[in-house]
């Protein structure tokens, strides 16, 4: 909700364009993966990156609503049991990565803040939104609520790797071509999972959609496009052109 | 979230023996977990893993059964060939849960102890639930409560159970196989699921360091007259106001056999028995299956958000009667 919030803010600002230009570089990942730190992963832009003013947002917000959250039943925190990192080897994009991380990393924040691959959204955190949609072993996950020391020997796929090197992938081209988002926030997510949803529905899965379960037939309606889009929320209501980018795609 | 030590458990051996360090938990897809300790209402210090203990697989059992591993995932067990087939009202009910994404993380025995999402109870911000802190109060009884229990309350917790699967399995009378310290049990569903009574700090009566390690079913006996159905606020992705499963086993239009489970409406899905029997040894009508549905709510209170659940729930049991019988 915060991170809506700050981005609404931003685009009543003059920073709508490099904003929408940043976004659509993350969000299409046609730029070749850099190896750099985490933490360093914007462009410099005198001094101000869209990440630090992003961070720095979030922080202030947050604090604003601190009188709140202290108000609330909150015991002292005791002096918790700290559990170091410890090195974590995962497959990401077919390439290897070598981290240190303490247990209670989220293979969302792995991505992001660690393996330094910010192409994976953190919208609600807490699984209800889909913007952090990955693929694990060809399986569509929400990152926010996995352990990244648990998918140790797991292939995982982001939207950095969904593009064939400068070549994007259908579900790509046909999200620019049927104009399947605005802010873009949520469309990492959204192609994640719609390259995992097309393949659900080739090989019959059943959905909620279905009329029967008992039969393998699946029909690639639009109602069956939406119930399995499902998972991934869009807050500028993109939904239309989304099923109509997954509907092109499947039928392609 | 809080600092945590994790482990790998090797098969389900060693894991209940690692689980039986104190304020140890068990970690299968985390959908639940996680979500909890983000928000600071499961505290553990220590998670075990055991999504690499085996246990994922879906086998006919001898007598015509199945046996659905604890860690299988809620997509491949809604998607596998024998569910679909045998047992639609089981893949009907884990579709109509959560999402693709969160489905192909949840087990099935991690579903089973879903927690329920009462607002008092997942948001420490609020300093009254029983269910998080016993003694100190129900906050939802008097609170915004459009969510919670009609059937089965107590003064201390009126929350619900949140899943769709629990619902089909108590329909489909599941048993749960369990494992521990002391040796393997199993337990019908209904009795291991249980109501909140003065002790609502549980959904459930595992032991500590317990592990899930399959639900069995028994031989399919309804297959051509199922239906799960859910209303909820959306048309998908989100919890049930009510939902109702039912099976039906008919005989040259006569039922044979049938069973009705409530859900979103109590701390455990609802049967009653005596509703069941109401519609045995006749053809299915309207009429009867109003009757059961008004048999099932019978008792019924509600608080001041949720008063129309009571109709609600017996409109749903009378739509999805209606589907199963295919008197539609």
């Amino acid at each position: 909700m915060l991170v809506f919030g700050v981005a609404d803010a931003l685009t009543q600002q003059d920073a709508r364009i490099p904003l929408a230009a940043s976004i659509w570089k993350e969000t299409m990942s046609i730029e070749p993966f850099l190896e750099h730190p985490p933490g360093d992963e914007d462009d410099a832009t005198g001094g101000l990156t869209r990440r630090g003013f992003l961070q720095s947002a979030v922080a202030a917000a947050t604090a604003t609503h601190l009188p709140l959250v202290n108000a609330a039943e909150t015991p002292p925190a005791p002096a918790a049991p700290s559990f170091p990192p410890r090195p974590v080897k995962l497959d990401i994009n077919g390439k290897p990565y070598a981290l240190m991380l303490e247990p209670r990393v989220t293979l969302l924040d792995a991505l992001r803040e660690y393996a330094g691959l910010t192409g994976s959204k953190k919208g609600c955190d807490r699984g209800q939104c889909g913007a952090c949609t990955v693929l694990v072993n060809g399986r569509r996950v929400n990152s926010c609520l996995s352990l990244a020391i648990m998918h140790e020997g797991d292939q995982i796929t982001t939207i950095e790797g969904i593009a064939q090197g400068e070549q994007l992938a259908p579900i790509q081209a046909a999200f620019v071509e049927h104009d399947a988002f605005q802010c873009g926030y949520c469309t990492p997510g959204q192609i994640c999972s719609a390259v995992a949803c097309m393949d659900e529905m080739r090989a019959g899965a059943a959905s909620a959609a279905s009329p029967d379960v008992r039969i393998k037939v699946v029909a690639f309606s639009d109602e069956e496009i939406r119930e399995r889009m499902s998972g991934n929320l869009c807050r500028c209501g993109a939904y239309n052109n989304i099923v109509a980018a997954v509907r092109a795609t499947s039928k392609a | 979230m809080h600092a945590i030590d994790f482990e790998r458990a090797r098969d389900a051996g060693h894991a209940v023996q690692l689980a039986q360090q104190g304020n140890t938990k068990f970690i299968g897809g985390g959908t639940n977990l996680l979500d909890l300790m983000k928000g600071g209402v499961e505290q553990p210090i220590k998670l075990v893993d055991i999504t690499r203990i085996g246990l994922a697989d879906i086998v006919e059992l001898p007598g015509g059964g199945l046996r659905i591993g604890a860690l299988a995932r809620n997509s491949d067990t809604a998607n596998h060939p024998l569910v679909r087939s045998r047992y639609p009202l089981l893949s009907q009910a884990l579709l109509s849960g959560a999402s693709p994404q969160l489905r192909n993380m949840a087990t099935v025995g991690g579903n089973l102890l879903q927690r329920p999402r009462c607002p008092y109870f997942t948001d420490t911000a609020f300093s009254m639930c029983n269910k998080r802190l016993p003694g100190s109060g129900c906050a939802a009884r008097d609170g915004y409560n459009r969510m919670h229990a009609i059937l089965g309350a107590s003064e201390a917790c009126i929350a619900v159970n949140p899943s769709d699967m629990n619902v089909a399995l108590t329909a489909l009378e599941a048993t749960v196989q369990v494992m521990g310290p002391g040796g393997a049990r199993a337990m019908p569903i209904a009795g291991f699921l249980r109501l909140p009574g003065d002790t609502p700090q549980t959904e459930h009566v595992l032991q500590p360091a317990e592990l899930i390690t399959s639900v069995d079913l028994p031989a399919p006996a309804f297959t051509a007259n199922t239906f799960y159905l859910k209303v909820r606020d959306r048309s998908s992705y989100a919890f049930a106001l009510v939902s109702a499963a039912v099976a039906l086993e008919i005989s040259g239009g006569t039922v044979r056999q049938a069973r009705i489970a409530l859900g979103g409406v109590a701390h455990k899905p609802w049967r009653v028995p005596a509703a069941e029997a109401l519609l045995v040894g006749q053809p299915v009508s309207e009429a009867r299956a109003r009757q059961a549905a008004a048999k099932l709510v019978e008792g019924a209170r509600a608080f001041k958000e949720n008063r129309f659940k009571i109709d609600m729930a017996q409109r749903a049991v009378v739509s999805a009667l209606r589907r199963a019988g295919e008197i539609a």
